[in-house]
């Protein structure tokens, strides 16, 4: 088998040597204006050190394009794209087709991952952008484990799976948090943004916290829970699924190095010894020890079914 | 809402003089309706692939015969399949397309690319539209979808009037976007809230509208010390974990949006370019529907008969009230929506009218109409008739009969045949309506 590859965002150069330290096989960077929920922001110049860096040990560097882009930004899209490219970024992630055109005409050797979020859901479609030049897909995280496993024979491009971390599930181009401040009548003090660590409660469910922040894409609700599918992780590595991503937005450096070793071992471990393999609930300790205690670390979607 | 008069961004209209009214119609009934008040083409469900599990939906039948009346009046009717398909959903598109296109459907609004390139292959007479839980936001993207074969695209609502004018500069392509009614405040089709919260896809038609609920918003008041903790979280002060942002006596936070409304805005709209002027709600009354329809209906022909000499009637703006329940704003198409664009108050939900009747005759000789009752209505009672062909008109509800000719004290029964005498003449499907 093809050894799956393990994927981490990192917030900043010093995460990015730490994250590859771990063992991470590849490092997904960006800059905020053309990403979307980066876990940090990343300049050229400390692109192009994060690239030395992954491509000294062997290992890649991809750049989010994914926001939804507005007239203004495609005049800055192009130079951008050009830049990524001359500087030997292995694969950028993209959810507008305007990014297309973009890349095709700046940096046609970029590899493309198609990113759409949460309406990355079935392989026919992750298969339209195929034949528009993606060469993989980052699928939905409101899908099942037999939705996924069912796909990956289906589809003519790399999968990749979120394994750990928590989603975005709510993206508005409003500021809600300042509006509220703003209807309240209070001043805003200090940052709306990721650092603040501002979240919301709903009434009928006290224990779940609510992430939201607010940056130059707008404002962004995550989920209460954080994914953690390593206990059957053996599933997916046996469904053939190319990449398995740890998110680490608004999550200490620290955790995300011990969720990274986490799953190395996992993925070191079944690639040894597909028939052996055994899930070890050693591998999770240092995992735990650092996960936020009043965030579940859960199946997500893994095991459930949705109606509509 | 202040009026403006002179238009500022100025986009082209390619194929259509004049733009489209596009109204919902969440029913074989509704769409008479719409139609009748003025809609150029209507949008309904049908029993697959729509985003509307909760609504009525039309079988193929009922499809054929909104467009057998709806091509009386010239009218056009489209289907909704928004969905984002998963795998399971992916075998029977082919049919459903081509069932759509052989019941008379002109044109399907898509939001899956799967569903776009079905379409595209397998029914080529069956037009695609770019639904809005696309969120197309830059012409590029809106060229994109023209180079597939897409001769519109329903641009997402966050699209301002000066950027709809910049797509329209760029890309030879018909651009519809919504006008009036409710809002996602989210980008659309980027909002789990339902599948987090109860297990309801969101993007195949559960949502549960999570947005509108309240929620309170704290700071967390914990840190990590990478140091001497090796990076487990810790509370600041001992047993105080959360701040809250907000005091008791306020009002909670909440993501809900007023409701989109652009009458006031109409040379605006119309000079930007836009193609199609949609208004939402398949899950509207057929009064919300009716009057809607009405009023957007006279002020775009008020502006096209007359540019220069176009006043906005301060009486259109007072019909849209009775169909209002939610305050109302102007989306994106000016600013980015602030404090003053979202709900955080206690909503009102029902509009301050209801519909209490149908004109099914009128006997110009005896001044008499035959109504169809819609909801109770008796002798004494202020009502309103309104209709298309300008009936406007307020009276007070005389003597009634049924008919047999007996006297009623009231119109009790659901759809009961009752006669009145009316203070001016009426004609059929003008609409008789109460104050609540």
């Amino acid at each position: 088998m093809n050894k799956p590859e393990l994927l981490a965002t990192a917030a900043s150069l010093e995460e990015a040597a730490a994250l590859l330290d771990a063992g991470a096989d590849a490092l997904l960077i960006g800059d905020d204006r053309f990403g979307m929920r980066l876990a940090g922001h990343f300049s050229l110049e400390d692109t192009l050190a994060a690239v030395q860096l992954a491509h000294g040990r062997g290992c890649k560097v991809y750049v989010s394009l994914g926001g939804l882009m507005t007239n203004r930004l495609l005049d800055e899209l192009p130079a951008y794209v050009k830049a990524i490219g001359e500087l030997g970024v292995d694969g950028a992630e993209f959810g507008d087709p305007a990014v297309l055109a973009a890349v095709k005409s700046e940096a046609p050797e970029l590899k493309l991952f198609w990113n759409a979020e949460m309406t990355s859901t079935n392989y026919a479609t992750a298969n339209y952008w195929g034949r528009k030049g993606a060469s993989r897909v980052v699928l939905a995280r409101e899908l099942n484990m037999d939705e996924i496993t069912e796909m990956v024979p289906h589809l003519e491009m790399e999968a990749q799976v979120q394994v750990h971390g928590m989603t975005n599930i709510y993206h508005s181009k409003r500021k809600l948090v300042a509006s509220y401040m703003a209807h309240q009548g209070r001043q805003v003090e200090g940052s709306l943004g990721k650092e603040r660590g501002l979240f919301l409660i709903e009434a009928e469910r006290k224990e779940e916290k609510f992430p939201i922040y607010e940056d130059v894409n707008g404002t962004h609700i995550m989920s209460s829970d954080d994914i953690c599918i390593m206990e059957d992780l053996h599933i997916l590595m046996a469904a053939g699924v190319h990449s398995f991503k740890v998110e680490g937005l608004l999550k200490p450096a620290a955790y995300n190095v011990a969720a990274v070793k986490a799953y190395r071992k996992a993925i070191d471990a079944y690639a040894a010894d597909p028939e052996g393999y055994a899930f070890d609930e050693e591998w999770l300790e240092e995992v735990r020890a650092l996960q936020d205690p009043e965030r579940e670390l859960s199946f997500g979607f893994f095991y459930k079914e949705q109606v509509y | 809402m202040e009026t403006r008069t002179m238009p500022k961004y100025k986009g082209k209209r390619y194929r259509l003089d004049k733009p489209e009214l596009l109204a919902p119609a969440g029913n074989l009934e509704k769409l008479k309706f719409a139609v009748h008040y003025g809609a150029d083409a209507v949008y309904i469900g049908g029993q697959k692939y729509g985003l509307r599990s909760g609504a009525d939906n039309f079988s193929f039948e009922e499809m054929r015969e909104g467009v057998e009346f709806a091509k009386k009046y010239g009218a056009k009717v489209f289907v909704a399949t928004n969905i984002y398909a998963h795998n399971e959903d992916l075998a029977g598109i082919e049919e459903y397309l081509r069932n759509l296109y052989e019941a008379g459907i002109a044109a399907v609004i898509v939001a899956d690319p799967v569903i776009v390139d079905t379409a595209r292959r397998a029914v080529p007479g069956l037009e695609v539209h770019l639904s809005t839980q696309q969120s197309t936001i830059n012409w590029q993207a809106v060229s994109f979808w023209k180079e597939e074969g897409l001769p519109r695209v329903v641009l997402g609502r966050e699209t301002s009037l000066e950027e709809i004018a910049e797509i329209k500069q760029h890309v030879d392509i018909e651009i519809e976007t919504f006008i009036h009614g409710a809002m996602c405040s989210s980008y659309s089709g980027r909002c789990v809230l339902s599948n987090h919260f109860t297990d309801r896809d969101s993007n195949r038609g559960g949502c549960c509208q999570s947005c509108r609920w309240k929620y309170d918003l704290f700071e967390d008041a914990r840190w990590v010390s990478e140091e001497e903790q090796g990076g487990a979280v810790q509370p600041l002060q001992p047993g105080v974990t959360q701040l809250p942002l907000h005091q008791p006596e306020d009002n909670q936070f909440t993501m809900g949006s007023k409701d989109l409304c652009m009458l006031e805005s109409i040379p605006d709209l119309i000079e930007a370019g836009i193609d199609s002027f949609k208004i939402e709600g398949r899950m509207k009354s057929i009064h919300y529907v009716a009057t809607v329809v009405n009023a957007y209906r006279k002020a775009i022909d008020a502006y096209m008969a007359d540019p220069e000499g176009y006043v906005l009637k301060p009486e259109w703006l007072e019909e849209l009230q009775k169909a209002a329940n939610r305050p109302l704003n102007t989306g994106f198409f000016y600013d980015t929506p602030d404090h003053e664009d979202h709900i955080y108050e206690p909503e009102e939900k029902a509009a301050p009218y209801d519909f209490a009747g149908l004109v099914l005759e009128y006997d110009a000789g005896t001044g008499m109409a035959l109504i169809q009752q819609r909801n109770h209505f008796k002798p004494g009672q202020e009502v309103e008739f309104f209709g298309p062909d300008n009936t406007v008109f307020k009276q007070t509800v005389g003597e009634l009969w049924d008919e047999e000719g007996n006297s009623l004290d009231a119109a009790r029964h659901p759809l009961q045949r009752v006669r009145m005498k009316v203070d001016h003449p009426v004609a059929y499907f003008d609409m008789m309506r109460k104050r609540k």
